[in-house]
């Protein structure tokens, strides 16, 4: 299987008012097509911040990032735009719904600038939510309004799809039905997904799980089966 | 639609408090430029509408008795269109029911037509007809003063005879929008009126047949004014001319338009702060506003869209605002303009109006307040977009805060934690307190500088007619009579004292300047109205000999004590000579000179004589006296001191303070959105912070006072600031308002900056509590929950 992306030795220091936080400390990873990895890790490991740059929310110290054949290590910002425009769809732990929009107009605020997009009726269909297109984010419930954030990252058919925490605000049967939404995006469209996540739980739906300690992946585990979110419990 | 218009659109409805607040401060520097532009054109177009329809003379002149023959010698002068000679004098009147005299200044016209020059509007009834030898047309002011009306009859003593005359008509008239008494500065359309009488019944009276005292000219295009006057003078020199004057100098043309000038400068000064302190607003609460929204900058731009994408849509959300702004602007700007215009036209009585919004206030004000707008944003997005948006939709860093050494020591020990939050938060981000000030300040500042006139205004009327003069009427004379008149009037009842004075008219020029003014003659003793210098308060003692000259006018002329002046006078013998200044003092209005009356005499050749008596009067025997006053007929003028000060507050300050209320509506505007949006802005960036302390355990009271205390003391500092903002940007506008007519002292009273800071702080306060509804029901599980 031929790696989506690739990140090597990837560093990351922040400086946060007078305190400089290394984040990251050379963290090695591989998406491959059509998988979904989960990324395991405590608060404070750096799974969000390695999340982010792969991205393109964000760039590396120091380190080397590849999209297929292109390198993002060093790309300026309308590079990163493009890249992110073009293949990368997110999914955020509190949703990052734009309040003043209903949750179809949240989805076309992407499908507008995407190449091949879904009708965002479709994508909403696809998480469940074909009923609720004309509800604004205060209408819907935290899970729908996590999901209308799934259909709101799919729709423009991106390659890959990063979720970071995205039932870290859910209870754990809301958090199930987003799980099971991003599952079937997954097995229906291939999309390369990546989800962040504390709960080892989840892990189990994954092809491969990526343990993140200090910085970096620590170990890797694979899956010989994924099991679905349904079955999942926490 | 697209989705980012819809965004575009529901943000801006979202937030329409804000939007709404901050549009009132782009509305109230949008208003005030076209109020006062608007104003100023439509004057100006109308003015010269009046004039030309009405076809107002372009030069002046007077003289003792020319023949008729004469206007052939002036009809040859190059560059002379028309000529128009008539006849024109003061005289008392007698009006039933009013007790003191009253002037009339008695103007001929021919017979059933109108003059080809200084044309009448007609406002009732007719023109006085061929036959009709006293029937005369009047002013309509005055008509309007004294409730009469076509048909009515007054008394007026005519070269010393009592004559009743019939009132055929009202007008107006482009000669006379400022009706001016003899010596008076204002109008006073109870005791003075313009009477119209045909030329033939008019030159009967004063024994001018086949002659005339007044003539106006309208000139060729093109035609050189000066080297008219200087001809017109020549050839009415031998008929006792007193020197023409071009439509400029003409009396109330040049109190029209040193009216419009005083606008002017009021136009282009206030309007100018005004929009230049409401861009700055708009920018300082716009950069503010838009920083709020940097979670959802990142998010956009984690979607993929690019920075200048994500620029064009605040941009139009800016721009958004500032066309809710400009329309309320606009809309308020040329109503208000129009309000002011018809104030104008009413005080001025123009009998047209031509009025249009000015679009070129309108382009510059709303370009201005986009612009500013537009800069205030592109920072703030520039700086949202610039941050990789996983930071961007990151709340920003903890600020850094520091444990100032000082609160470590003492003030630490008796500031509990609430007020430890707000100082360090002042303190934090000190670019934005300054900013906050600044704009809390300027409206401060524009409100001192808008309320300033009142006290000022007020000081000049008290200097001038209260310090200045302490006569009760002066008296002008038909011609210089010698003075034992001055024994004579002492007999009239109720007079206590009498003073002469003399005022002739005079060229004073020192080497290529010259000005056209009078040189005032004046006892040593004088006391009923002496040299009064305004700056030091102090009288002024009248020289021997030399001249005592008004600062402005030595500084137009360039000289100072010691300089000689060269002096044409422009009555009698005309004497020219060489005299020296003697002395200098300063006045709030026009440009005087003094000399010491015998000097004055001697200079004209003349046995002492006087031509105005100064009288103080027993209270008592008012009555009595102006009964006796209207029976003399050398009298030709009466001016009361009282009346003069009624007219001054009635008219000019009550004119002014409409103006100065309409400014202190939009300072107040301005204030309040400052206020506001600053409150406002501080909650949307802190909401998490205080709802953080709200799950803490703080009261909401607790934590209105950290969001407030904040505000409340950045505008406690900022009120001091703005009171000397306010008394600098009174000081700039006091010096340009210098006309030779009027200089402003610049006073304001500690009351004046107390009601400033009581309005700043009242806007505050609606301000407060409007966040502080807020603040009350801030839900605090989402704000938890969610980042903005």
């Amino acid at each position: 299987m031929s790696a989506t992306l690739t990140a090597r030795d990837i560093t990351k220091i922040y400086r946060t008012g007078e305190v400089e936080v290394r984040a990251l400390r050379g963290a090695n990873l591989d998406l491959y097509e059509g998988e979904l990895v989960v990324m395991l890790g405590p608060s404070g490991s750096g799974k969000s911040t390695l999340l982010n740059i792969i991205g393109g929310l964000d760039t590396a110290t120091s380190g080397t990032v590849r999209f297929h054949d292109h390198e993002l290590t060093g790309a300026d910002e309308s590079e990163l735009t493009r890249f992110r425009r073009d293949h990368v769809g997110f999914v955020f732990q509190f949703y990052n719904l734009i309040p003043s929009l209903t949750a179809e107009e949240n989805v076309a605020l992407v499908t507008e600038i995407a190449k091949r997009p879904l009708n965002p009726a479709e994508a909403l269909g696809i998480v469940g939510l074909g009923e609720r297109l004309n509800h604004f984010p205060a209408q819907l419930s935290g899970g729908e309004q996590q999901r209308v954030a799934i259909a709101r990252a799919i729709a423009k058919q991106p390659e890959i799809l990063l979720c970071d925490e995205p039932t870290g605000a859910l209870d754990s049967k809301t958090g199930i039905l987003v799980l099971e939404a991003i599952d079937q995006v997954n097995r229906e469209l291939g999309t390369t997904t990546a989800v962040i996540t504390h709960n080892t739980v989840i892990g189990s739906m994954a092809d491969r799980v990526l343990h993140i300690a200090d910085g970096k992946v620590a170990h890797i585990e694979e899956n010989a089966e994924r099991r679905p979110p349904a079955e999942l419990a926490w | 639609m697209r989705a980012m218009d819809r965004k575009v659109l529901r943000d801006l409805w979202h937030m329409r408090g804000q939007v709404l607040a901050i549009g009132l401060v782009v509305a109230a520097g949008i208003a005030a430029l076209i109020m006062s532009l608007s104003t100023l054109e439509a004057l100006d177009d109308t003015t010269a509408a009046y004039y030309e329809r009405y076809r107002f003379g372009e030069v002046f002149a007077w003289v003792k008795r020319a023949p008729d023959r004469v206007e052939q010698r002036i009809a040859a002068i190059p560059g002379v269109r028309t000529i128009q000679t008539r006849v024109s004098r003061f005289a008392t009147l007698d009006i039933e029911g009013f007790a003191e005299p009253v002037m009339g200044q008695f103007v001929s016209i021919p017979a059933a037509r109108q003059p080809v020059l200084n044309q009448l509007v007609l406002r009732s009834g007719r023109l006085p007809e061929a036959g009709g030898t006293d029937e005369v047309v009047i002013n309509e002011p005055f008509a309007e003063a004294h409730e009469l009306a076509t048909g009515d009859e007054i008394v007026g003593v005519i070269n010393g005879h009592r004559r009743e005359l019939r009132i055929v008509g009202t007008a107006l008239s482009p000669e006379f929008v400022y009706a001016l008494g003899p010596g008076a500065l204002m109008p006073d359309d109870r005791r003075f009126g313009i009477l119209w009488m045909g030329h033939d019944a008019l030159a009967a009276a004063y024994d001018l047949k086949g002659a005339f005292n007044s003539v106006s000219l309208d000139l060729e295009r093109g035609a050189d004014t000066e080297r008219v006057i200087q001809q017109l003078d020549r050839v009415l020199e031998r008929y006792g001319g007193v020197g023409a004057t071009a439509r400029e100098d003409q009396l109330s043309n040049w109190f029209v338009m040193n009216e419009m000038e005083q606008l002017r400068t009021v136009s282009m000064i206030l309007p100018t702060i005004f929009l230049v302190v409401s861009a700055f607003l708009t920018n300082m609460v716009l950069g503010r506003l838009v920083a709020t929204e940097r979670g959802q900058i990142g998010l956009m731009k984690a979607f993929g869209y690019s920075s200048t994408e994500v620029g064009f849509h605040y941009a139009r959300f800016v721009v958004g605002i500032v066309l809710v702004g400009s329309v309320i602007g606009i809309v308020a700007g040329t109503w208000l303009g129009r309000m002011n215009t018809e104030m104008y036209t009413e005080l001025f009585r123009f009998p047209l109006l031509v009025y249009r919004p000015s679009i070129s206030a309108i382009a510059i004000a709303v370009s201005v307040s986009l612009a500013a707008a537009l800069l205030g944003a592109a920072g703030a997005v520039q700086r949202a977009a610039r941050l990789p948006p996983a930071q961007a939709m990151n709340p920003p860093a903890p600020a850094v805060f520091r444990r100032l050494r000082l609160w470590d020591t003492r003030a630490a020990r008796w500031l509990d934690q609430g007020s430890r939050i707000i100082v360090r938060n002042v303190l934090r981000s000190p670019m934005r307190s300054v900013l906050t000030m600044l704009g809390v300040a300027a409206s401060v500042g524009l409100l001192v500088l808008a309320l300033q006139w009142n006290d000022s205004l007020d000081y000049l009327g008290q200097s001038y007619f209260f310090h200045a003069q302490h006569q009760d009427v002066t008296v002008g004379l038909a011609e210089p009579q010698s003075d034992t008149i001055v024994r004579d009037f002492h007999h009239l009842p109720g007079v206590l004292a009498v003073e002469p004075m003399r005022i002739v008219s005079a060229d004073l020029s020192v080497g290529p300047i010259t000005h056209r003014g009078s040189l005032t003659g004046l006892k040593n003793d004088a006391w009923l109205q002496p040299i009064f210098d305004d700056a030091t308060a102090r009288v002024v003692p009248v020289p021997a000999d030399g001249l005592v000259l008004g600062t402005v006018l030595a500084h137009k002329l360039g000289v100072s004590i010691g300089d000689r002046v060269w002096l044409q006078v422009l009555e009698g013998r005309r004497p020219e000579l060489a005299l020296p200044v003697v002395g200098l003092v300063e006045t709030y209005i026009a440009m005087p000179v003094f000399t010491h009356i015998d000097a004055l005499n001697r200079m004209l050749k003349e046995r002492p004589s006087a031509e105005y008596l100064n009288i103080l009067i027993d209270s008592r025997n008012v009555a009595a006296f102006y009964a006796r006053l209207k029976e003399l007929p050398l009298v030709s003028a009466v001016m009361l001191r009282q009346a003069a000060i009624d007219s001054f507050y009635g008219t000019i300050v009550e004119h002014i303070m409409v103006y100065i209320t309409l400014f202190s509506g939009l300072a107040c505007a301005l204030g309040f959105g400052v206020a506001y949006n600053s409150a406002r802005i501080a909650l949307s960036e802190r909401g998490r912070e205080l709802a953080t302390l709200r799950v803490l355990g703080f009261s909401r009271a607790e934590i209105s006072y950290i969001l407030l205390g904040e505000t409340g003391i950045l505008i406690a500092l900022a009120l001091p600031f703005g009171c000397l903002l306010g008394r600098g940007l009174s000081e700039v506008m006091a010096a340009e308002f210098d006309t030779e007519l009027f200089r402003i002292p610049l006073t304001i009273e500690a009351s004046t900056y107390g009601l400033a800071v009581v309005i700043a702080l009242a806007a505050t306060l609606i301000s407060a509590l409007v966040v502080r509804h807020r603040v009350d029901h801030l839900d605090l599980i989402e704000v938890l929950k969610t980042r903005e």
